[in-house]
């Protein structure tokens, strides 16, 4: 790690201003991925924002027919939260499901969700839910959202301050891990809000999280584990490395994809 | 049996300062002044170095001095040194280059130790090593063990076809024979994946250098610390052994990657002279997984020979090892002596012959590794019988009775003479644990969900309680492998015991308190055990290869005789009597036929008091030292049996339940015996199913972190059913064998003979990845649905 001067505002607004006047300097929400690259040296910020004491950014809401979880509220507490749990108990899933205890009680929605690791939970939810992210300046739909591997509609200066999930009549959401980092190998997100069906899959894409349309179609005539049977993903534009190779993975994302539809149905 | 002694399950003593965070472990070590060191590595796996450049460095802020193999050589520091002298099969010895503990001229693996910058802080050492300029010429990198052998490209001028050494053990015409006469001939081709050791503590080393009276100390994460001051004294030449004090504090784990001298702790040792100043060193995980020395990593060819009966007779092994870019301290042991006399297993086989050829590669050297050479031979010998029994269509676990060494002693045509055993008592518990006769049902349950099941045996044998001096001495090994002890009995009548032995994990604190609480009579906690500070304790050997019972403890009780020999003589003196009328039990020295006794401890004051006796007729004092050499090495064996459950949606390996029926002999302590034996299968599982270093073609380590690199984690593993089997050992004084390393040799072999048992196929290789194990079970559901 090399030297870095630490700033700990107090609200989402001294943040974005701290980050305009700071040159090189970097948000810290959970700190999951900056920090371990910065021990590595591989990246140096001259100054870090620890968003850790802004309370505008903490807390989870039901608001007519979305929730609404800000930006700093932890894996855990998405997980654990009776709001999330009832009206969307897939992303209560698979906040619960995101790395181990450590983790769950120091990442943040937020920073995940900014960081866009092509291997995380959350871009799957997000883009299978429709959620929306709001940040400092505007919102932004998760269809627009995430533009590449670990690039985001972020601009210079923006910091998300909330996700807002609309409520959807059913919801699941299954991974095969990594076995070693234990990230999302193939993680695939499924969603049902009226005759709106999407599947979000995460881990596998060469650019990051992505949509299945066929999977989506095939669960519109009836959504159940049974209509994808035989549906098999393409392997083009799939990640290889030691790990799982094209062929595996896309075979996983029909695997996933089932399980995340029995869960989602109660089957 | 009481509540504390042999016998009984006692809670470890060591536990509550290592769950308290009140271990002192080498990093917890500051010396006044310390500065800290800071290695820079090569990135590259086979370079030239055409030149270094530090003057720019030099003047960073902080730095106390930057040194080069060039620094090292002016002062006449020598080089790393393997300790096993292994000849070729036409009796030349081995061909080994030189391994200078920072690089000179050539660098070898990537992580391979260019220059040393010592600081006033490591951020500023870390710092001036940025701006060190070295100019490398990049050569090729020369990776496979398969290919290394006569490769274009030269890791070594000392060995110009990459062989170490080729070498050969067994009787080979006669195995020759057996094959030319066998009615059926079992053949596989293994690998034996490289690992990385990755103990929870990573290595370092803190050197200090008293300019008063001239004397360095290093306190270091060894296994061994009085071997790693005889090799810093007399071969590298750090400093004479009187003023150079070697102590390891308490090390968390070590699986043999702590016993080796590395090039870190010999530079932080000879830095700290030359800056003034004590130098600390940690490794971090990525160091670590560099520059430990690595495990396994063989290719091999093996044939078994059966006979019309079913019954083997014969064994030929073609083994190609690799040690890596250097010869690490006891590195070519293990593929050789460790590895191939091991190849009979718990067979009666008449004929084997074994060749081993040893390469040099770019890549990290490769040493011990819980096991060492005994799970590659376990895998060898345990893939091949489970294939041949299925080829021959036997049952795998009666192809096996019929196949064990039932009368001992038995001398295999493998250096070996078993002293000891029950096998088959150990298989028939084990087949009820796992409750074999049920197999079928649960395979079809099993199918019905769609399911592959299968079970897989691993029928192992080690040797252990290494060693008998005079026997690896003639084998090439430069010490012997004794192991040395000392009781101190103080005035009050509580006791130290010196060993030579080295706790990392393993409970010596308990168990050898156990074993001496026990024959003195004393309460547990009236014993304490002192290890790890050359200064303390008498020359020793050190912990590893599952000898510290075997070895540590007798030399421990050989002490406590002499101390209750010595206490007698007291006694005759307090309690008037004559010394042969004297006994001793339960604590109390005592006349024959009377009711006159003396406790322990007022003998031992009386002992020190020694108003008692006359001083010229019997010295005063209690406190024995003793020195054991082991008469034969202990043939530990025993019976695993995993039982998988695979889908083959996914590929991923589900292990069901485990029986482990182990002999270790007679047992001190039954839990920590057991504890080890979870641990030794953990890694065992994780060698298996998820374990594998990889290095690309350009000798890059692309598994160089946890989060590519796969370790076993608690929810990869079933909840064990552990069983033991007792044959008592007659080669050591207790009657024990060791345990340390047991589950690691089992496990392999029963994980992947229960995968191929489930697939219906044998090509599946270490680790058996979900990936891996997909793929091949699209041919197992293709080939059944074809049925």
């Amino acid at each position: 790690m090399y030297a870095f001067t630490y700033h700990r505002p107090g609200s989402a607004r001294q943040a974005a201003g701290l980050l305009a006047k700071k040159e090189d300097a970097k948000i810290l929400a959970g700190g999951h991925t900056l920090l371990p690259t910065m021990k590595q040296r591989l990246a140096a910020p001259s100054a870090l924002i620890d968003l850790g004491a802004c309370g505008d950014l903490k807390g989870i809401a039901r608001k007519g027919r979305t929730v609404v979880i800000g930006a700093m509220s932890t894996h855990a507490e998405v997980a654990e939260s009776a709001i999330v749990q009832e009206a969307i108990p897939g992303l209560a899933y698979l906040a619960s499901h995101i790395g181990d205890p450590h983790v769950r009680h120091r990442g943040t929605i937020g920073g995940s969700v900014a960081n866009n690791d092509p291997a995380a939970d959350y871009p799957a939810a997000c883009l299978a839910l429709g959620a929306t992210i709001v940040t400092n300046k505007r919102k932004i739909e998760a269809d627009d959202f995430f533009t590449g591997l670990y690039e985001t509609a972020l601009e210079e200066g923006e910091i998300i301050t909330k996700v807002v999930f609309p409520v959807v009549s059913k919801a699941g959401y299954a991974k095969f891990r990594n076995p070693a980092s234990r990230y999302a190998l193939v993680g695939v997100f499924v969603a049902k809000r009226g005759s709106d069906i999407r599947v979000a899959v995460t881990g596998a894409g060469e650019g990051g999280v992505f949509r299945w349309p066929e999977a989506e179609t095939a669960l519109k005539a009836r959504f159940a584990p049974k209509s994808l049977e035989g549906l098999k993903a393409s392997s083009k534009g799939i990640n290889a490395d030691m790990h799982a190779d094209a062929e595996y993975r896309a075979h996983l994302i029909g695997v996933m994809a089932k399980q995340a539809v029995a869960q989602a149905t109660g089957k | 049996m009481s509540a504390t002694g042999i016998g009984a399950s006692v809670r470890r003593k060591e536990d509550h300062r290592f769950i308290t965070g009140q271990g002192r472990y080498t990093d917890d070590i500051n010396r006044p002044g310390q500065a800290h060191a800071y290695f820079l590595r090569s990135p590259h796996a086979h370079a030239t170095i055409k030149s270094i450049d530090t003057k720019a460095a030099a003047k960073m802020p902080g730095v106390l001095g930057i040194y080069t193999g060039d620094d090292l050589a002016a002062d006449k520091v020598g080089g790393l040194i393997c300790g096993w002298m292994i000849h070729n099969k036409d009796g030349s010895p081995m061909r080994a280059g030189p391994h200078p503990a920072l690089a000179q001229g050539k660098v070898r693996y990537v992580g391979d130790h260019v220059a040393v910058i010592v600081a006033e802080t490591l951020a500023q050492a870390r710092d001036a090593a940025e701006v060190v300029v070295v100019d490398y010429a990049v050569l090729p990198a020369v990776v496979d063990t398969a290919k290394a052998a006569g490769a274009k490209t030269v890791v070594h001028a000392e060995a110009p076809d990459n062989t170490v050494f080729n070498w050969h053990l067994g009787n080979k015409d006669e195995t020759e024979a057996a094959f030319k006469k066998a009615k059926h001939v079992t053949k596989l081709d293994i690998v034996n994946n490289r690992l990385v050791p990755n103990p929870m503590e990573p290595r370092a080393a803190v050197g200090d250098y008293d300019a008063g009276d001239g004397v360095f100390t290093l306190f270091t994460t060894s296994q061994n610390p009085h071997v790693a001051r005889l090799v810093l004294s007399a071969f590298i030449g750090i400093a004479p052994e009187n003023k150079l004090r070697v102590i390891a504090p308490d090390v968390g784990g070590g699986f043999g990657s702590k016993i080796f001298i590395y090039a870190e702790e010999t530079v932080c040792v000879w830095a700290a002279k030359k800056v003034g100043r004590p130098v600390k060193w940690n490794s971090d995980r990525t160091e670590a997984f560099l520059s430990d020395a690595h495990g396994r990593d063989h290719v091999t060819h093996a044939e078994l020979a059966t006979d019309a009966e079913g019954k083997i007779t014969g064994l030929r092994v073609k083994t190609t090892a690799n040690l890596g870019a250097y010869l690490s301290t006891f590195s070519s042991s293990v593929p050789t002596y460790l590895y191939a006399p091991l190849l009979s297993g718990q067979y009666d086989i008449p004929a084997i012959y074994c060749e081993v050829d040893a390469v040099y590669t770019n890549t990290a050297p490769v040493d011990a590794y819980r096991g060492a050479g005994r799970p590659e031979a376990t895998f060898v010998v345990e893939r091949l019988v489970e294939v041949a029994a299925r080829e021959l269509g036997k049952d795998p676990a009666k192809f096996r009775m019929q196949n064990y060494v039932k009368k001992f002693p038995h001398q295999t045509p493998v250096i070996m003479m078993y002293d000891a055993g029950n096998y088959g008592a150990s298989m028939k518990k084990a087949l009820e644990i796992i409750d074999y006769k049920g197999i079928g049902k649960r395979k079809r349950d099993s199918a019905r969900e769609g399911k592959l099941r299968g079970i897989g045996f691993s029928a192992y044998i080690e040797a252990c309680g290494i060693a008998p001096s005079a026997a690896v001495g003639s084998l090439g090994a430069g010490v012997g492998l004794w192991e040395s002890a000392e009781v101190r009995v103080n005035p009050i009548g509580t006791v130290e015991v010196l060993t030579g032995s080295h706790s990392h994990g393993q409970g010596h604190e308990t168990t050898f308190a156990q074993l001496v609480s026990d024959r003195l009579g004393i309460p547990i906690d009236n014993v304490s055990i002192i290890h790890g500070d050359t200064d303390k304790v008498q020359m020793g050997m050190g912990t590893y290869g599952s000898r510290s019972g075997a070895v540590g403890m007798s030399a421990i009780v050989k002490a406590v005789d002499k101390v209750i020999a010595k206490g007698k003589k007291v006694a005759a003196y307090v309690l008037e009597a004559d010394e042969a009328d004297i006994d001793f039990a339960d604590g109390h020295f005592s006349v024959k036929g009377t009711d006159r006794k003396l406790d322990f401890g007022s003998c031992a004051l009386q002992a020190y008091i020694a108003h008692k006796f006359n001083g010229q007729d019997l010295e005063p004092g209690l406190k024995e030292g003793a020195f054991y050499d082991p008469t034969n090495f202990t043939f530990p064996a025993g019976v695993h049996i995993c039982e998988v459950e695979i889908d083959p949606q996914t590929g991923v390996t589900k292990i069901d339940r485990w029986a482990a029926v182990d002999d270790f002999g007679n047992v001190i302590n039954p839990m920590i015996v057991e504890g080890q034996v979870h641990g030794g299968i953990a890694q065992g599982v994780g060698q298996a199913l998820l374990e594998g270093a990889k290095y690309n073609s350009d000798g890059q380590l692309v598994t160089a972190s946890f989060m590519d690199y796969c370790m076993p984690r608690a929810d990869d593993l079933p909840s064990f059913q552990v069983g033991m089997t007792v044959t008592a050992c007659p080669s050591n004084p207790l009657g024990i064998k060791g345990c340390g390393e047991a589950g690691a040799i089992a496990a392999p072999p029963a994980v992947i003979n229960a995968i191929t048992d489930a697939l219906g196929h044998e090509d599946i290789a270490m680790p058996a990845t979900p990936q891996a194990v997909w793929r091949a079970a699209q041919k197992s559901v293709k080939r059944m649905a074809a049925e």
